[in-house]
């Protein structure tokens, strides 16, 4: 565990960077998919092909398809946390080889990181539970929404209505992690929540009734949970 | 010395309580602080587990419960319907003794003496406690089925407590004749897990429709209505037509006795043959909190804000046992509650911060295979009761890859709740 936070960090800064200066366009993001299909598939009714399948991609343990023949690297990433999302996808993509050494996936990366953002944001349509997270807009919240400092103290206690589901260890098995998120994206994915944006009734309840302080709480506990 | 701070500590409000920095004098008084609970299920087991864990060993925990594997009731159904293995619903209390420091007791709390503050264990030893939380679930009413009582569950097993009952049933229902009669006979509110019996009526007509097309189940019910009742009986129509009679109350559901020996209920006068017969008897709360004097009727009546004892405030109820308002008796609600009690036990006893109660309850049932629903709310706490504030239920009609999806997440949080007890 001790790599990931330190990379989900970095990778976050250069995402938000990106993030800020372009609306993502997923009709260039499905374009730039046609380099991926001859090894991936996403949709309905995929097949195995060289690649895993690349539906609900985001927010999935990197390695975890079951009976996928991964390389031991990209196992090894996930058994030691690796979680992809916006930000793990864009640092993999942008050069594989690097980020993953010993990755079977014969990609040479993609360089331009407005590509990335296309790209992701259109994997993302395919993901449920990203769906409206697919672009990553945690700049269209009120600024001092994302400018509040979450009570780490209060936001563990809180805390404890997420967990009688989500694992406090990452482990996901049906119901995606959320421990070890950019506090920006926690803070950005609960108020799509709030406001009916994303669609899951039982998380519409459960941030329904959270003030901005009690998200930025519960942000700034998951984000920094390691147990 | 002990005695004196005792009775200040007893004489002295909840609010004057932290001013007076309190929890210094009961450090005095006797080292750390000490904590027994009783019951190691959904409510007892979390609380544990959080006092222990967010206390760094401040605070001395000691979780008394007979039995060394917990089966755990909701998913029970999921067994009887072949979803589940046994196996997949036992889990252990290892992991609280060796990574939080509980101190796991398995044994039965046969006393409480509230005054001395001190629980008898069956086998004679004597805990003391500062605060004492009680999570013991349910035990059955008396009589409250004529011809059943817990002699009789053998031939006519409840199953509503999991293990040995729930895999006696599941052998019952495999050896029943062909064409053969299951019957129910439902509880009266309020019940553990209200969508229970009808996820169980579901489950074993999964199990009869693979191996025994041509058996009936009927349910006698003394409700008129019950839950998520919509989604159930579209289900039955859709997956069991024909298979399932329900027999409310408007038709004499609640006028049922049975005969163990005969193997016939008789509902409202017509008295049936059966081949297996579920009884679940009308319930209330473990025996021990009787014994604790903290009962009121069949419930023990608590506070809403850290779910204390309305009789006693250094007893705390969960789960099953309380009446606490508006939410249901459920796995998931005693582990909620249970939350809320360690934090607000945790500040009585070492000051830490004590946060406003919030509780949430979900409630998966399995209708078919991959056909999951769902029903859930929070709550708040208010001087009254637990209340609710916003909830919702399935849609009837919805589409599969929903009611998959549904599925896979009561998956996902099984193994949630079951991490949040136990590791």
């Amino acid at each position: 565990m001790a790599k990931t936070p330190r990379l989900l960090a970095s990778a976050a800064a250069l995402f938000l960077a990106v993030a800020a200066q372009a609306e993502p366009d997923l009709e260039a993001g499905a374009k730039l998919f046609s380099k991926c299909t001859s090894c991936h598939q996403i949709g309905s009714n995929t097949k195995k092909r060289v690649g895993p399948n690349l539906n609900e991609l985001n927010g999935r343990i990197a390695g975890s398809i079951e009976d996928f023949p991964y390389s031991k690297s990209m196992t090894k990433a996930g058994q030691e946390g690796l979680i992809w999302t916006n930000e793990t996808l864009d640092e993999f993509l942008a050069d594989p080889k690097v980020y993953i050494p010993k990755t079977r996936m014969s990609y040479r990366g993609m360089k331009d990181p407005e590509d990335r953002l296309n790209l992701i944001a259109y994997l993302n349509t395919f993901s449920a539970n990203m769906a409206s997270h697919s672009a990553g807009d945690p700049h269209d919240l009120d600024p001092a929404i994302l400018a509040l400092v979450g009570d780490k103290e209060y936001g563990e206690y809180l805390s404890g209505d997420c967990k009688t589901c989500h694992q406090a260890d990452g482990s996901a098995e049906g119901i995606p992690p959320i421990t070890g998120w950019p506090v920006d994206d926690f803070v950005y994915v609960m108020h799509a929540y709030k406001n009916k944006d994303r669609n899951h009734p039982v998380m519409q309840m459960m941030a329904g009734r959270l003030s901005n302080e009690e998200i930025a709480a519960l942000a700034a506990y998951f984000a920094d949970l390691e147990e | 010395m002990t005695e004196f701070n005792r009775r200040l500590f007893l004489g002295t409000s909840t609010a004057a309580f932290g001013l007076l920095a309190a929890p210094a004098v009961m450090a005095a008084a006797h080292g750390k602080p000490r904590v027994v609970v009783i019951g190691g299920g959904a409510g007892g087991a979390t609380a544990a587990r959080y006092i222990a864990k967010d206390s760094d060993g401040a605070i001395d925990v000691t979780l008394v419960e007979p039995s060394r594997t917990y089966f755990s009731c909701f998913f029970s159904n999921l067994y009887l319907g072949g979803f589940k293995e046994m196996d997949d619903l036992g889990h252990t209390y290892g992991v609280l003794a060796s990574k939080h420091g509980v101190n796991v007791v398995h044994d039965w709390a046969v006393d409480v003496d509230p005054d001395g503050k001190m629980v008898t264990l069956a086998g004679g030893s004597k805990l003391p406690y500062d605060k004492l939380i009680l999570s013991p679930g349910i035990d059955f009413v008396d009589d409250a089925v004529e011809g059943w009582s817990v002699a009789e569950q053998n031939k006519m097993p409840h199953a509503y407590k999991a293990g040995s009952q729930t895999e006696l049933l599941k052998a019952q229902i495999m050896a029943m004749p062909e064409g053969g009669t299951f019957a129910m006979v439902a509880p009266p509110n309020p019940f553990r897990c209200p969508p229970g019996p009808y996820e169980r009526v579901s489950m074993v007509a999964h199990t009869l429709k693979a191996n025994n097309p041509t058996a009936k189940i009927i349910i006698a019910d003394p409700k008129e209505k019950f839950s998520k009742q919509g989604l159930f009986q579209e289900g039955w129509n859709k997956h069991y037509a024909g298979m399932i009679d329900w027999i409310g109350a408007d038709f004499g559901g609640a006028n049922v006795s049975v005969d163990a020996d005969a193997m016939t209920v008789t509902i409202d006068g017509e008295e049936t043959k059966v081949d297996v017969c579920n009884v679940i008897p009308a319930m209330k709360a473990g025996r021990i909190a009787d014994m604790a004097g903290v009962t009121d009727g069949n419930w023990a009546p608590v506070n809403a804000i850290d779910m204390s004892s309305k009789a006693n405030a250094d007893i705390h109820v969960l789960g099953d046992s309380s009446q606490q308002g508006d939410m249901p008796k459920s796995g998931f609600s005693a582990n909620s509650q249970a939350k809320v009690c360690a934090n607000a036990v945790r500040g009585a006893l070492t000051g830490s911060r004590v946060f406003p109660a919030k509780f949430s309850n979900t409630c998966w049932s399995l209708i078919d295979t991959d056909d999951g629903v769902k029903v859930g709310a929070t709550y708040e706490a208010t001087d009254e009761k637990i209340a609710q504030v916003d909830g919702f239920i399935s849609s009837t009609g919805e589409d599969s890859a929903t009611r998959k999806a549904t599925y896979e997440e009561s998956e996902g949080w099984y193994s949630g709740i079951v991490a949040d007890m136990f590791s």
